[in-house]
């Protein structure tokens, strides 16, 4: 989505070319300006560019590579075989955008990842399905009293999302702000939370900053359910199950919502590259006009002001209003030139937490796998393939990933997308998405391009251990590490979320404190990004809050 | 995966319509693909349609099975439907004094969505008419599906006529294929069916066993009904089954087929209307115009057929005295949302249809004009009343509430807005909708 090189060598000023007249130089600058540019064509950037489009403003979105979809792509890597090579479902997706960008009429189809199925050391599982009443027997099965405690869980935990959903639907008030405003949106936050009641206020506190693995003791003794519930307090994060703040990982993903559903999660048609392809078209529906391999080097700026961006071929856009799709450290540090920002904002950006830690292995294979204990089950891979038996599991896998090494047994979250959607792979042949974790960014003493495959060895034999036979499957398979996560798609350091989720990189502070409503301080220009509130997944909350924020100041400003 | 060798024993048919264990008191029937479909069915819950087992769902997620018709393929046994065998010399001109719509328009080789009427002009009942093949130029024969039992009501209407109505209900088995990838799959064991079109008849082989395919269906997409003799009923499902490994292909049962007919706006009988055979008071008859079939009778001036019901029914075009329209609704999702957000509730999104009657009023600020005038409709509709949802859902395709729902015609018009009528926390709220053309959900495949 950006580009590595600096703004300041890219932005050189160039003249209109010299055998053009003054006339059509003119003629061709009005074509080559637009009331808004966003930089970075992923989903945010769709996002944010659809609804600026459709509020009227003449859009331009330009995206680096030949695709848009930036982290949300599928691509065919063996005919017939389709790989989400990065982000692999869909849950957190604001449910306004699915209507107020009309995807439906775009072809938006959330299929149903109908069960998650978590193989266990000894040769059992768990397997947890759309029945209510079969998931409490199955889970009475590890431990009877786990069972009614899972209902209140779950009920326990809705009430918290409950609470804080309508966070994931405004920009956060401004703590520095002395406008009037934002004083009265403080206060509106103040009195929401002490509207609510004593249990699940306490509830977020704990959720926001304790580890999972605290808050799941206290309702379960099943290692495997706790294995499974703890799983998504880690992903994407440098943190362990019994970290602090693993709880405020668990509670952002519990936030999704599938038709109603808070924590379902759902494989859009075609992968997450068939929802941006959706995106793309309901932006252009609107008027946007997308250009691929259009790498912005820099944002223009004048008097402090935004005035468009360049290429990396020198071409330039301009507009008044420019959105940055990119992370904080594009945004801040490469887009512009930081001389122009204060230094406090620099210095928190530079100290802003990537460290991605996550990577992909996608499989292409000739069947589906067998589980000793379930043979000639198919049913149980349509859904999530959870490889976390235990926190003990988890716990020993970021042990490795704290000392700069990927986990030799890594957590693994698995889903046989072709099972959902047959159209992702040829009849009877299948493919698999393997998020993995923990894999450092920095490796100790060595680096991805050396442990890409040693990468995908370990995670092979991982597999292999639950499902034997698994390696006889495997066709094809393609190993995504940070480095490669960050060289394909631009987030820096591979991190998934564009900024790792941690209480100082949140809300208030997300990505900077003063600036986490979408403005910059560079007049006109804006960003729009996961490094924004609320936030990474494929959500497109930062993209619909941040248009929301650009047409509310030209409201003004024209006013 | 069930196995299929250790049931071979028990498999053998027992003879056309024999489905019934002789000897035993037994009190339900089971359909020709019973023993297949019985293996698959994870849940083991059964309904009873028309006295045969059928399923609700096949395995835990009713939800998966509508996904799977809509983005791959679904096999639906519709086996308990009603069916009548009409030939005989004059059969034609039996069906064209019957049925409401004009049979004459109906080849051999074609199908028909069609419905017959009483005398007042209230339809008595809805089904499609198959016009087979015709195997000898002489023979002319048509297959006649229904809900509920037709015999009498139709052999009341031969009179002199040289007609044979033979109900054979339970001497077929009907399969229904329904989704995208339905006609690539069937055709590679009916070649025909690849272009067949919508609402075409054809015959083939499976299996070596003689079926009868029609590009037909309740779910509102691309999709085909195969009909077979009850003793090959096991023969035509496993080389179907087999022909469609691998391609998403899933069993599904009545709860999947609800949603998808809803979104389809298809009408279900009981649900949605009435027959006016059994019905004690008008306001429980309906009119096909009242049930969005008006268009079946475009062509009325043009075909001289005396057929039941055809004088009330040009009267109701004259005089425009229909009592409603039919119509999708599609609820206005902010209004739903605040409704259950501000009662302290997550705003439930439950793909589960909901039957029965939901009232809808004017929306006393609504667009449309109509609403303003508030005029009093049909019989017996109370001022401010716009008409009342018999279907409702949260259709996951649309992403949106939806309803079947009967509207004023004076408020049938696209757009115009009106509130329905919900339970919110054990008592009344109204919640913004909008009315829209049937079918909500319309797949250029269907017809393509």
């Amino acid at each position: 989505m950006s580009t590595k090189k600096t703004p300041a060598k890219a932005a050189k000023k160039r003249g209109a070319p010299a055998s053009t007249s003054l006339a059509s130089a003119k003629a061709s600058r009005a074509e080559r300006t637009y009331d808004a540019i966003v930089v970075g064509g992923g989903h945010n950037g769709l996002v944010n560019g659809a609804y600026l489009a459709k509020a009227g403003l003449r859009t331009l979105i330009l995206e680096r590579r030949h695709l848009v979809g930036g982290a949300a792509i599928t691509e065919e890597l063996r005919p017939g075989f389709w790989f989400t090579t990065f982000s692999y479902a869909l849950s957190l997706l604001r449910p306004q955008i699915v209507q107020d960008l009309e995807l439906v009429k775009h072809g938006f189809m959330p299929l149903l990842m109908s069960s998650t199925f978590a193989p266990m050391e000894n040769g059992d599982y768990l397997w947890l399905t759309q029945d209510h009443g079969q998931n409490l027997k199955e889970i009475a099965r590890h431990s009877k009293r786990d069972a009614d405690a899972y209902e209140q869980y779950g009920h326990d935990l809705s009430k918290v999302v409950q609470a804080l959903k309508p966070l994931f639907d405004q920009a956060p008030p401004d703590l520095f702000s002395d406008d009037p405003e934002e004083l009265l949106a403080l206060t509106q936050l103040g009195r929401r939370f002490r509207s609510l009641d004593k249990r699940t206020l306490h509830n977020a506190v704990r959720l926001l900053t304790g580890s999972a693995a605290d808050f799941l003791d206290d309702y379960f003794e099943s290692e495997i359910l706790k294995g499974y519930l703890a799983s998504s307090s880690i992903i994407g994060t440098k943190v362990g199950p019994r970290s602090q703040g693993s709880g405020l990982v668990l509670l952002f993903h519990a936030m999704g919502e599938h038709d109603g559903e808070f924590g379902a999660w759902s494989f859009h048609k075609g992968g997450n590259g068939g929802f941006t392809q959706v995106l793309a078209r309901a932006a252009q529906a609107f008027g946007a006009e997308i250009r691929l391999e259009s790498p912005v080097a820099a944002v223009i700026t004048k008097n402090g002001r935004a005035t468009g961006v360049a290429l990396t071929d020198g071409t330039e856009f301009y507009a008044d209003t420019v959105v940055s799709a990119l992370d904080p450290r594009h945004t801040f540090l490469e887009l512009v030139d930081p001389r122009e920002l204060p230094d406090d904002l620099v210095e928190t950006v530079q100290r802003y937490r990537f460290q991605g830690t996550s990577s992909k292995v996608n499989f292409a294979l000739d069947g589906l796998p067998r589980f000793p204990a379930l043979p000639g089950r198919e049913d149980v891979f349509r859904g999530f393939t959870n490889i976390g038996p235990s926190i003990d599991y988890l716990e020993r896998a970021f042990d490795e990933g704290k000392y700069g090494w990927y986990s030799s047994r890594p957590y693994i979250d698995g889903a046989i997308q072709s099972t959902i959607d047959p159209d992702m792979a040829p009849p009877g042949r299948h493919v698999m998405s393997c998020f993995i974790q923990y894999t450092p960014y920095k490796l100790r003493e060595s680096d991805w391009d050396a442990e890409q495959e040693n990468l995908g060895d370990t995670v092979q034999r991982t597999l292999e251990s639950f499902f034997p036979g698994f390696g006889d499957l495997v066709l094809q398979r393609e190993v995504v590490t940070p480095l490669h996560i960050e060289r394909t798609v631009g987030l820096s350091e591979g991190n998934i979320f564009a900024g790792e989720f941690f209480a100082p990189q949140m809300f208030f502070f997300r990505p900077a404190p003063g600036w986490s409503q979408y403005r910059t301080p560079i007049d006109g220009y804006y960003q729009c990004g996961s490094g924004t509130h609320p936030g990474g997944c494929v959500m497109g909350a930062p993209g619909k809050l941040a248009a929301e924020r650009i047409l509310k100041d030209r409201g003004k400003g024209r006013g | 995966m069930p196995k299929r060798e250790g049931q071979k024993k028990t498999d053998a048919p027992r003879g056309a319509g024999a489905t019934r264990d002789a000897g035993e008191a037994a009190v339900v029937r089971t359909s020709p693909f019973h023993a297949r479909t019985a293996a698959l069915n994870q849940v083991q819950l059964w309904s009873h349609w028309s006295n045969y087992l059928a399923a609700g769902r096949y395995q835990l997620s009713d939800k998966a099975e509508y996904f799977a018709v809509r983005n791959a393929a679904g096999i639906f046994d519709s086996s308990p439907l009603y069916k009548y065998r009409i030939g005989g010399p004059d059969a034609e001109a039996f069906l064209a004094g019957v049925l409401a719509r004009d049979i004459w328009a109906c080849p051999p080789g074609r199908a028909q969505y069609t419905c017959w009427l009483d005398d007042d002009g209230f339809v008595v009942e809805d089904g499609v008419v198959l016009h087979l093949p015709q195997s000898r130029p002489s023979v002319n024969e048509y297959l006649l599906t229904s809900a509920e039992p037709n015999l009498a009501w139709f052999a009341d209407r031969v009179g002199r006529l040289d007609v044979r109505i033979d109900e054979v209900s339970d001497d077929m088995g009907t399969l229904a294929l329904q989704g995208p990838r339905s006609r690539g799959l069937l055709a590679k064991l009916v070649p025909q069916a690849e272009t067949l079109p919508y609402f075409g008849v054809t015959a083939g082989k499976i299996g070596g066993a003689a079926v009868t395919v029609s590009r037909t269906g309740f779910t509102g997409d691309l999709g085909y009904e195969i009909w077979v003799d009850a003793g090959d009923g096991l023969r035509v499902w496993d080389e179907l089954w087999d022909a469609v490994q691998g391609h998403g292909v899933q069993q599904f049962g009545l709860d999947a087929l609800n949603m998808l007919r809803i979104e389809a706006g298809m009408l279900e009988l009981g649900a949605d209307f009435d027959s006016s055979r059994y019905a004690f008071n008008d306001a429980h008859r309906s009119t096909p115009l009242e049930l969005g079939w008006g268009w079946m009778f475009g062509d009325l001036k043009r075909d001289d057929r005396a057929f039941v019901g055809r004088r009330a029914l040009e009267a109701e075009i004259a005089g425009k005295t229909s009592r409603w329209a039919m119509r999708g609704l599609v609820l206005d999702w902010q209004d739903y949302d605040q409704v259950y957000d501000e009662a302290g509730l997550i705003p439930p999104k439950d793909h589960t249809p909901v039957i029965g009657d939901s009232m809808l009023y004017e929306d006393a600020a609504g667009a449309g004009g109509a609403a303003a005038s508030g005029g009093q409709g049909g019989s017996g509709v109370a001022l401010g009343q716009a008409g009342y949802a018999t279907s409702f859902m949260y259709s996951p395709m649309l992403q949106r509430h939806i309803a079947i729902a009967r509207m004023r015609p004076d408020l049938a018009k696209p757009g115009t807005r009106v509130k329905l009528e919900l339970t919110v926390d054990h008592h009344y709220e109204q919640v913004a909708a909008h009315v829209a053309r049937l079918p909500l959900y319309n797949p250029e495949r269907k017809t393509a």
